[in-house]
């Protein structure tokens, strides 16, 4: 399991909460319980299996939704 | 494309603002519908855009959005040819995101503040000796870094060569720089006032002090209430319920505009973020002002405590006590105060450090079968000598007589608000030893505060004895004193009080009440920014700053009215709405999306009055 933090550009909608993480749990290899998306620090916390996604995978996701990624921090092995 | 769009949003709401403008003039100065209706068309079409595409990403993701209801609604409003309506709406919806978006900005700056002070870079040692500039995720531990004057300490580490003057104000709210020279622990995000040192790194990033505060804020800013989370399962149904009531208004009634109004009326905003941005605003002033409450749960506690239980020793005195009386009674007192020493050396007790610090001139032996006494003291052997300190507790076990005399000064020691140590050399008592721990300057003023914010018990409990909980209870005013307690008694007495039905805060030693931090409904950890502190507390005082109290409670209180009146001024307006919706004539899309639009502003401004909250 990888552990991936992602900083988005600043969220302001709450239902963009709910897209985000609706949209993360649809993508194969995501773990579903560990989608988290904190709204005022407009960043999201997320696990993921590498042998089945990848993190650019995991920022096109989000950025199809329309957010914007700035950056993006992975720990291994977590 | 799509990011194209959604960038310039901003300037798709102007263009549309204009187009309305000139759509409005040459309705009602010029009658043209002509132009007026091409304008309007146009705005429609322009705002609809990014909404339209919001909607579809949403829809992608199985969500049905705000963005869906007024993208239907829009789409409903141009087929029955209400151009202005359409885009009068999509204007309101876009001007109100970018108002939402500026002051939310506001609402979190002072966080934003907090986390943009940790440092970016550190000049790590490369292999061949020199130093270069690298980026923080760069440095592991283990590394050595040099850190001149005006930079940032970029890890917690200890100084390796070199001296100089650090501000550690980030992490404790000491503002006095401090030295610091080989062997000194220094802390990540504070800065190097003046001097050049070398610093070996033992905690990087995350692990660093200050990496884990900023955690914590982070953390806290977004936990959730119950309450939040009841609100954010009622909303997930809320929106596809408002879209199927629209359908059914639709089907039944065959009125178009009726059903989009729905749509428009029923959009949740205030409800869904009028907590979290009273939330933030209420954590980003605590963290302001050297206060970090652990989430909005803690912030709803400690607002309707009733009961704050402290520690004495470290909490309400300094924790530095001090010899203050040595009534003798043997015949050796050089010999017998060395066989003291002896004994208390091998003690971190805070009465043993002040009789160590006492008695430093004399000689210090080594001791043998040492037997710890639980709530009692310490029994050990020195060159063949039985030497017991500690409490009347301790003597009585031990079966050895105290006289009048010693009874007598012992108990006035006591109501003096001394700390009782007796020692007996071979079963004998030779010594009464009194110890006074000073009271924190401004402490009283302090608890005078909480007791008008409403605190109706302030109780002390302490390991101590009664005699000295009772002064200090009356020093300072406290409503309740209770001595000779363990951690565990602490604990009972904590629980029955909870029993009872009251709120409780419990204040004390991050080590030994660790127990009590965790039963508490808020616990708070004394400690200076020490890790035990910052992981057992529900609030963390950086630098153990008690008179950050009356704040924190004062700011908790007005943070949790705020988040009542934001809910309140939520469901009002929906309320309000629908009413209106049913029984007046007035009620039409856009000014429904006008109210929706102003109540979430409403709530935003509201939240951000708790940014200047200071205690009067």
């Amino acid at each position: 399991m990888t552990k991936a933090t992602l900083k988005l550009e600043t969220l302001t909608c709450p239902s963009c909460l709910q897209k985000i993480e609706r949209g993360l749990k649809q993508t194969a290899g995501v773990k579903k319980d560990s989608v988290k998306v904190l709204f005022n620090a407009s960043k999201v916390k997320v696990d993921f299996d590498e042998n089945q996604v990848n993190l650019n995978t995991i920022e096109k996701a989000i950025e199809d939704l329309g957010y914007p990624v700035i950056s993006s921090k992975v720990k291994e092995g977590a | 494309m799509q990011h194209n769009i959604l960038k310039h949003k901003n300037k798709i709401m102007s263009i549309s603002g204009l187009l309305i403008a000139l759509g409005l003039i040459a309705h009602f100065i010029f009658a043209n519908t002509t132009i007026s209706n091409s304008a309007f068309i146009i705005a429609s079409i322009l705002g609809a855009t990014p909404i339209s595409l919001q909607a579809y990403q949403a829809m992608k993701v199985k969500v049905v959005s705000i963005d869906v209801l007024v993208t239907i609604a829009v789409i409903g409003a141009l087929f029955i040819q209400n151009y202005e309506e359409s885009a009068i709406v999509t204007f309101l919806f876009l001007f109100g995101s970018y108002l939402e978006q500026r002051t939310l900005n506001q609402t979190r700056s002072a966080i934003k503040e907090l986390t943009e002070m940790a440092p970016e870079t550190a000049f790590k040692q490369l292999t061949g000796g020199q130093f270069a500039e690298v980026d923080i995720d760069e440095v592991e531990e283990g590394d050595i870094l040099l850190v001149k004057t005006g930079a940032k300490i970029p890890v917690d580490g200890r100084v390796t060569t070199g001296k100089g003057y650090v501000n550690e104000a980030n992490i404790t709210g000491e503002s006095l720089p401090l030295k610091k020279e080989k062997d000194d622990e220094v802390f990540a995000g504070t800065i190097m006032d003046n001097g050049t040192i070398q610093i070996v790194a033992d905690r990087v990033g995350e692990d660093s002090t200050f990496g884990k505060i900023i955690g914590l804020v982070e953390e806290a800013q977004d936990s959730k209430s119950e309450a939040e989370r009841f609100i954010d399962q009622f909303s997930r149904w809320y929106t596809p319920a408002v879209l199927t009531i629209g359908l059914l208004v639709w089907v039944l009634t065959k009125d178009t505009e009726l059903a989009i109004t729905v749509l428009v009326l029923g959009c949740p905003g205030a409800l869904v973020i009028g907590v979290p941005v009273s939330n933030v605003a209420g954590i980003g002033n605590g963290a302001k002002n050297g206060i970090l409450f652990k989430g909005s749960e803690v912030i709803s506690h400690f607002a309707n405590a009733d009961t704050v239980l402290f520690d004495k020793t470290g909490t309400l005195t300094e924790g530095k006590p001090e010899v203050s009386d040595i009534i003798y009674y043997g015949n050796n007192q050089e010999e017998d105060l060395s066989l003291l020493l002896s004994v208390e050396s091998e003690s971190d007790h805070p009465l043993a450090v002040a009789i160590v610090n006492k008695l430093a001139q004399y000689k210090v032996r080594p001791i043998e079968n040492t037997q710890v006494v639980k709530g009692g003291g310490v029994i050990a052997h020195v060159d063949g000598h039985v030497v017991s300190v500690g409490n009347k507790t301790l003597m009585k076990q031990e079966s050895i007589p105290l006289s009048d005399d010693v009874l007598k000064k012992l108990n006035k020691l006591e109501r003096t608000g001394n700390s009782i140590v007796l020692t007996a050399v071979d079963h004998k008592l030779i010594m009464l030893m009194g110890i006074r721990d000073k009271v924190r300057p401004g402490v009283k003023q302090d608890l005078q505060k909480l007791k008008s914010l409403g605190i109706k018990n302030l109780i002390v409990l302490s390991g101590d004895n009664q005699g000295t909980v009772n002064s200090v209870k009356k020093e300072l005013g406290l409503t309740e004193a209770h001595g000779d307690m363990l951690p565990e008694d602490k604990q009972a007495f904590l629980k029955k009080r909870q029993d009872s039905g009251e709120i409780v805060v419990f204040i004390g030693d991050g080590v030994n009440d660790s127990p009590s931090l965790a039963t508490a409904e808020v616990g708070i950890a004394m400690g200076n920014g020490t890790d035990v502190a910052i992981e057992s507390s529900d609030i963390v005082l950086m630098n153990s700053n008690f008179n950050r109290l009356p704040h924190a409670l004062g700011l908790a209180k007005v943070t949790y009215a705020n988040m009542r009146q934001n809910i309140l001024i939520a469901v009002g307006v929906v309320i309000i709405l629908l009413v209106s919706l049913i029984f007046s004539e007035w009620m039409s899309m856009s000014i429904g999306m006008l109210i929706h639009e102003a109540s979430i502003l409403v709530v935003i401004l509201n939240a951000m009055r708790l940014r200047g909250y200071q205690l009067r």
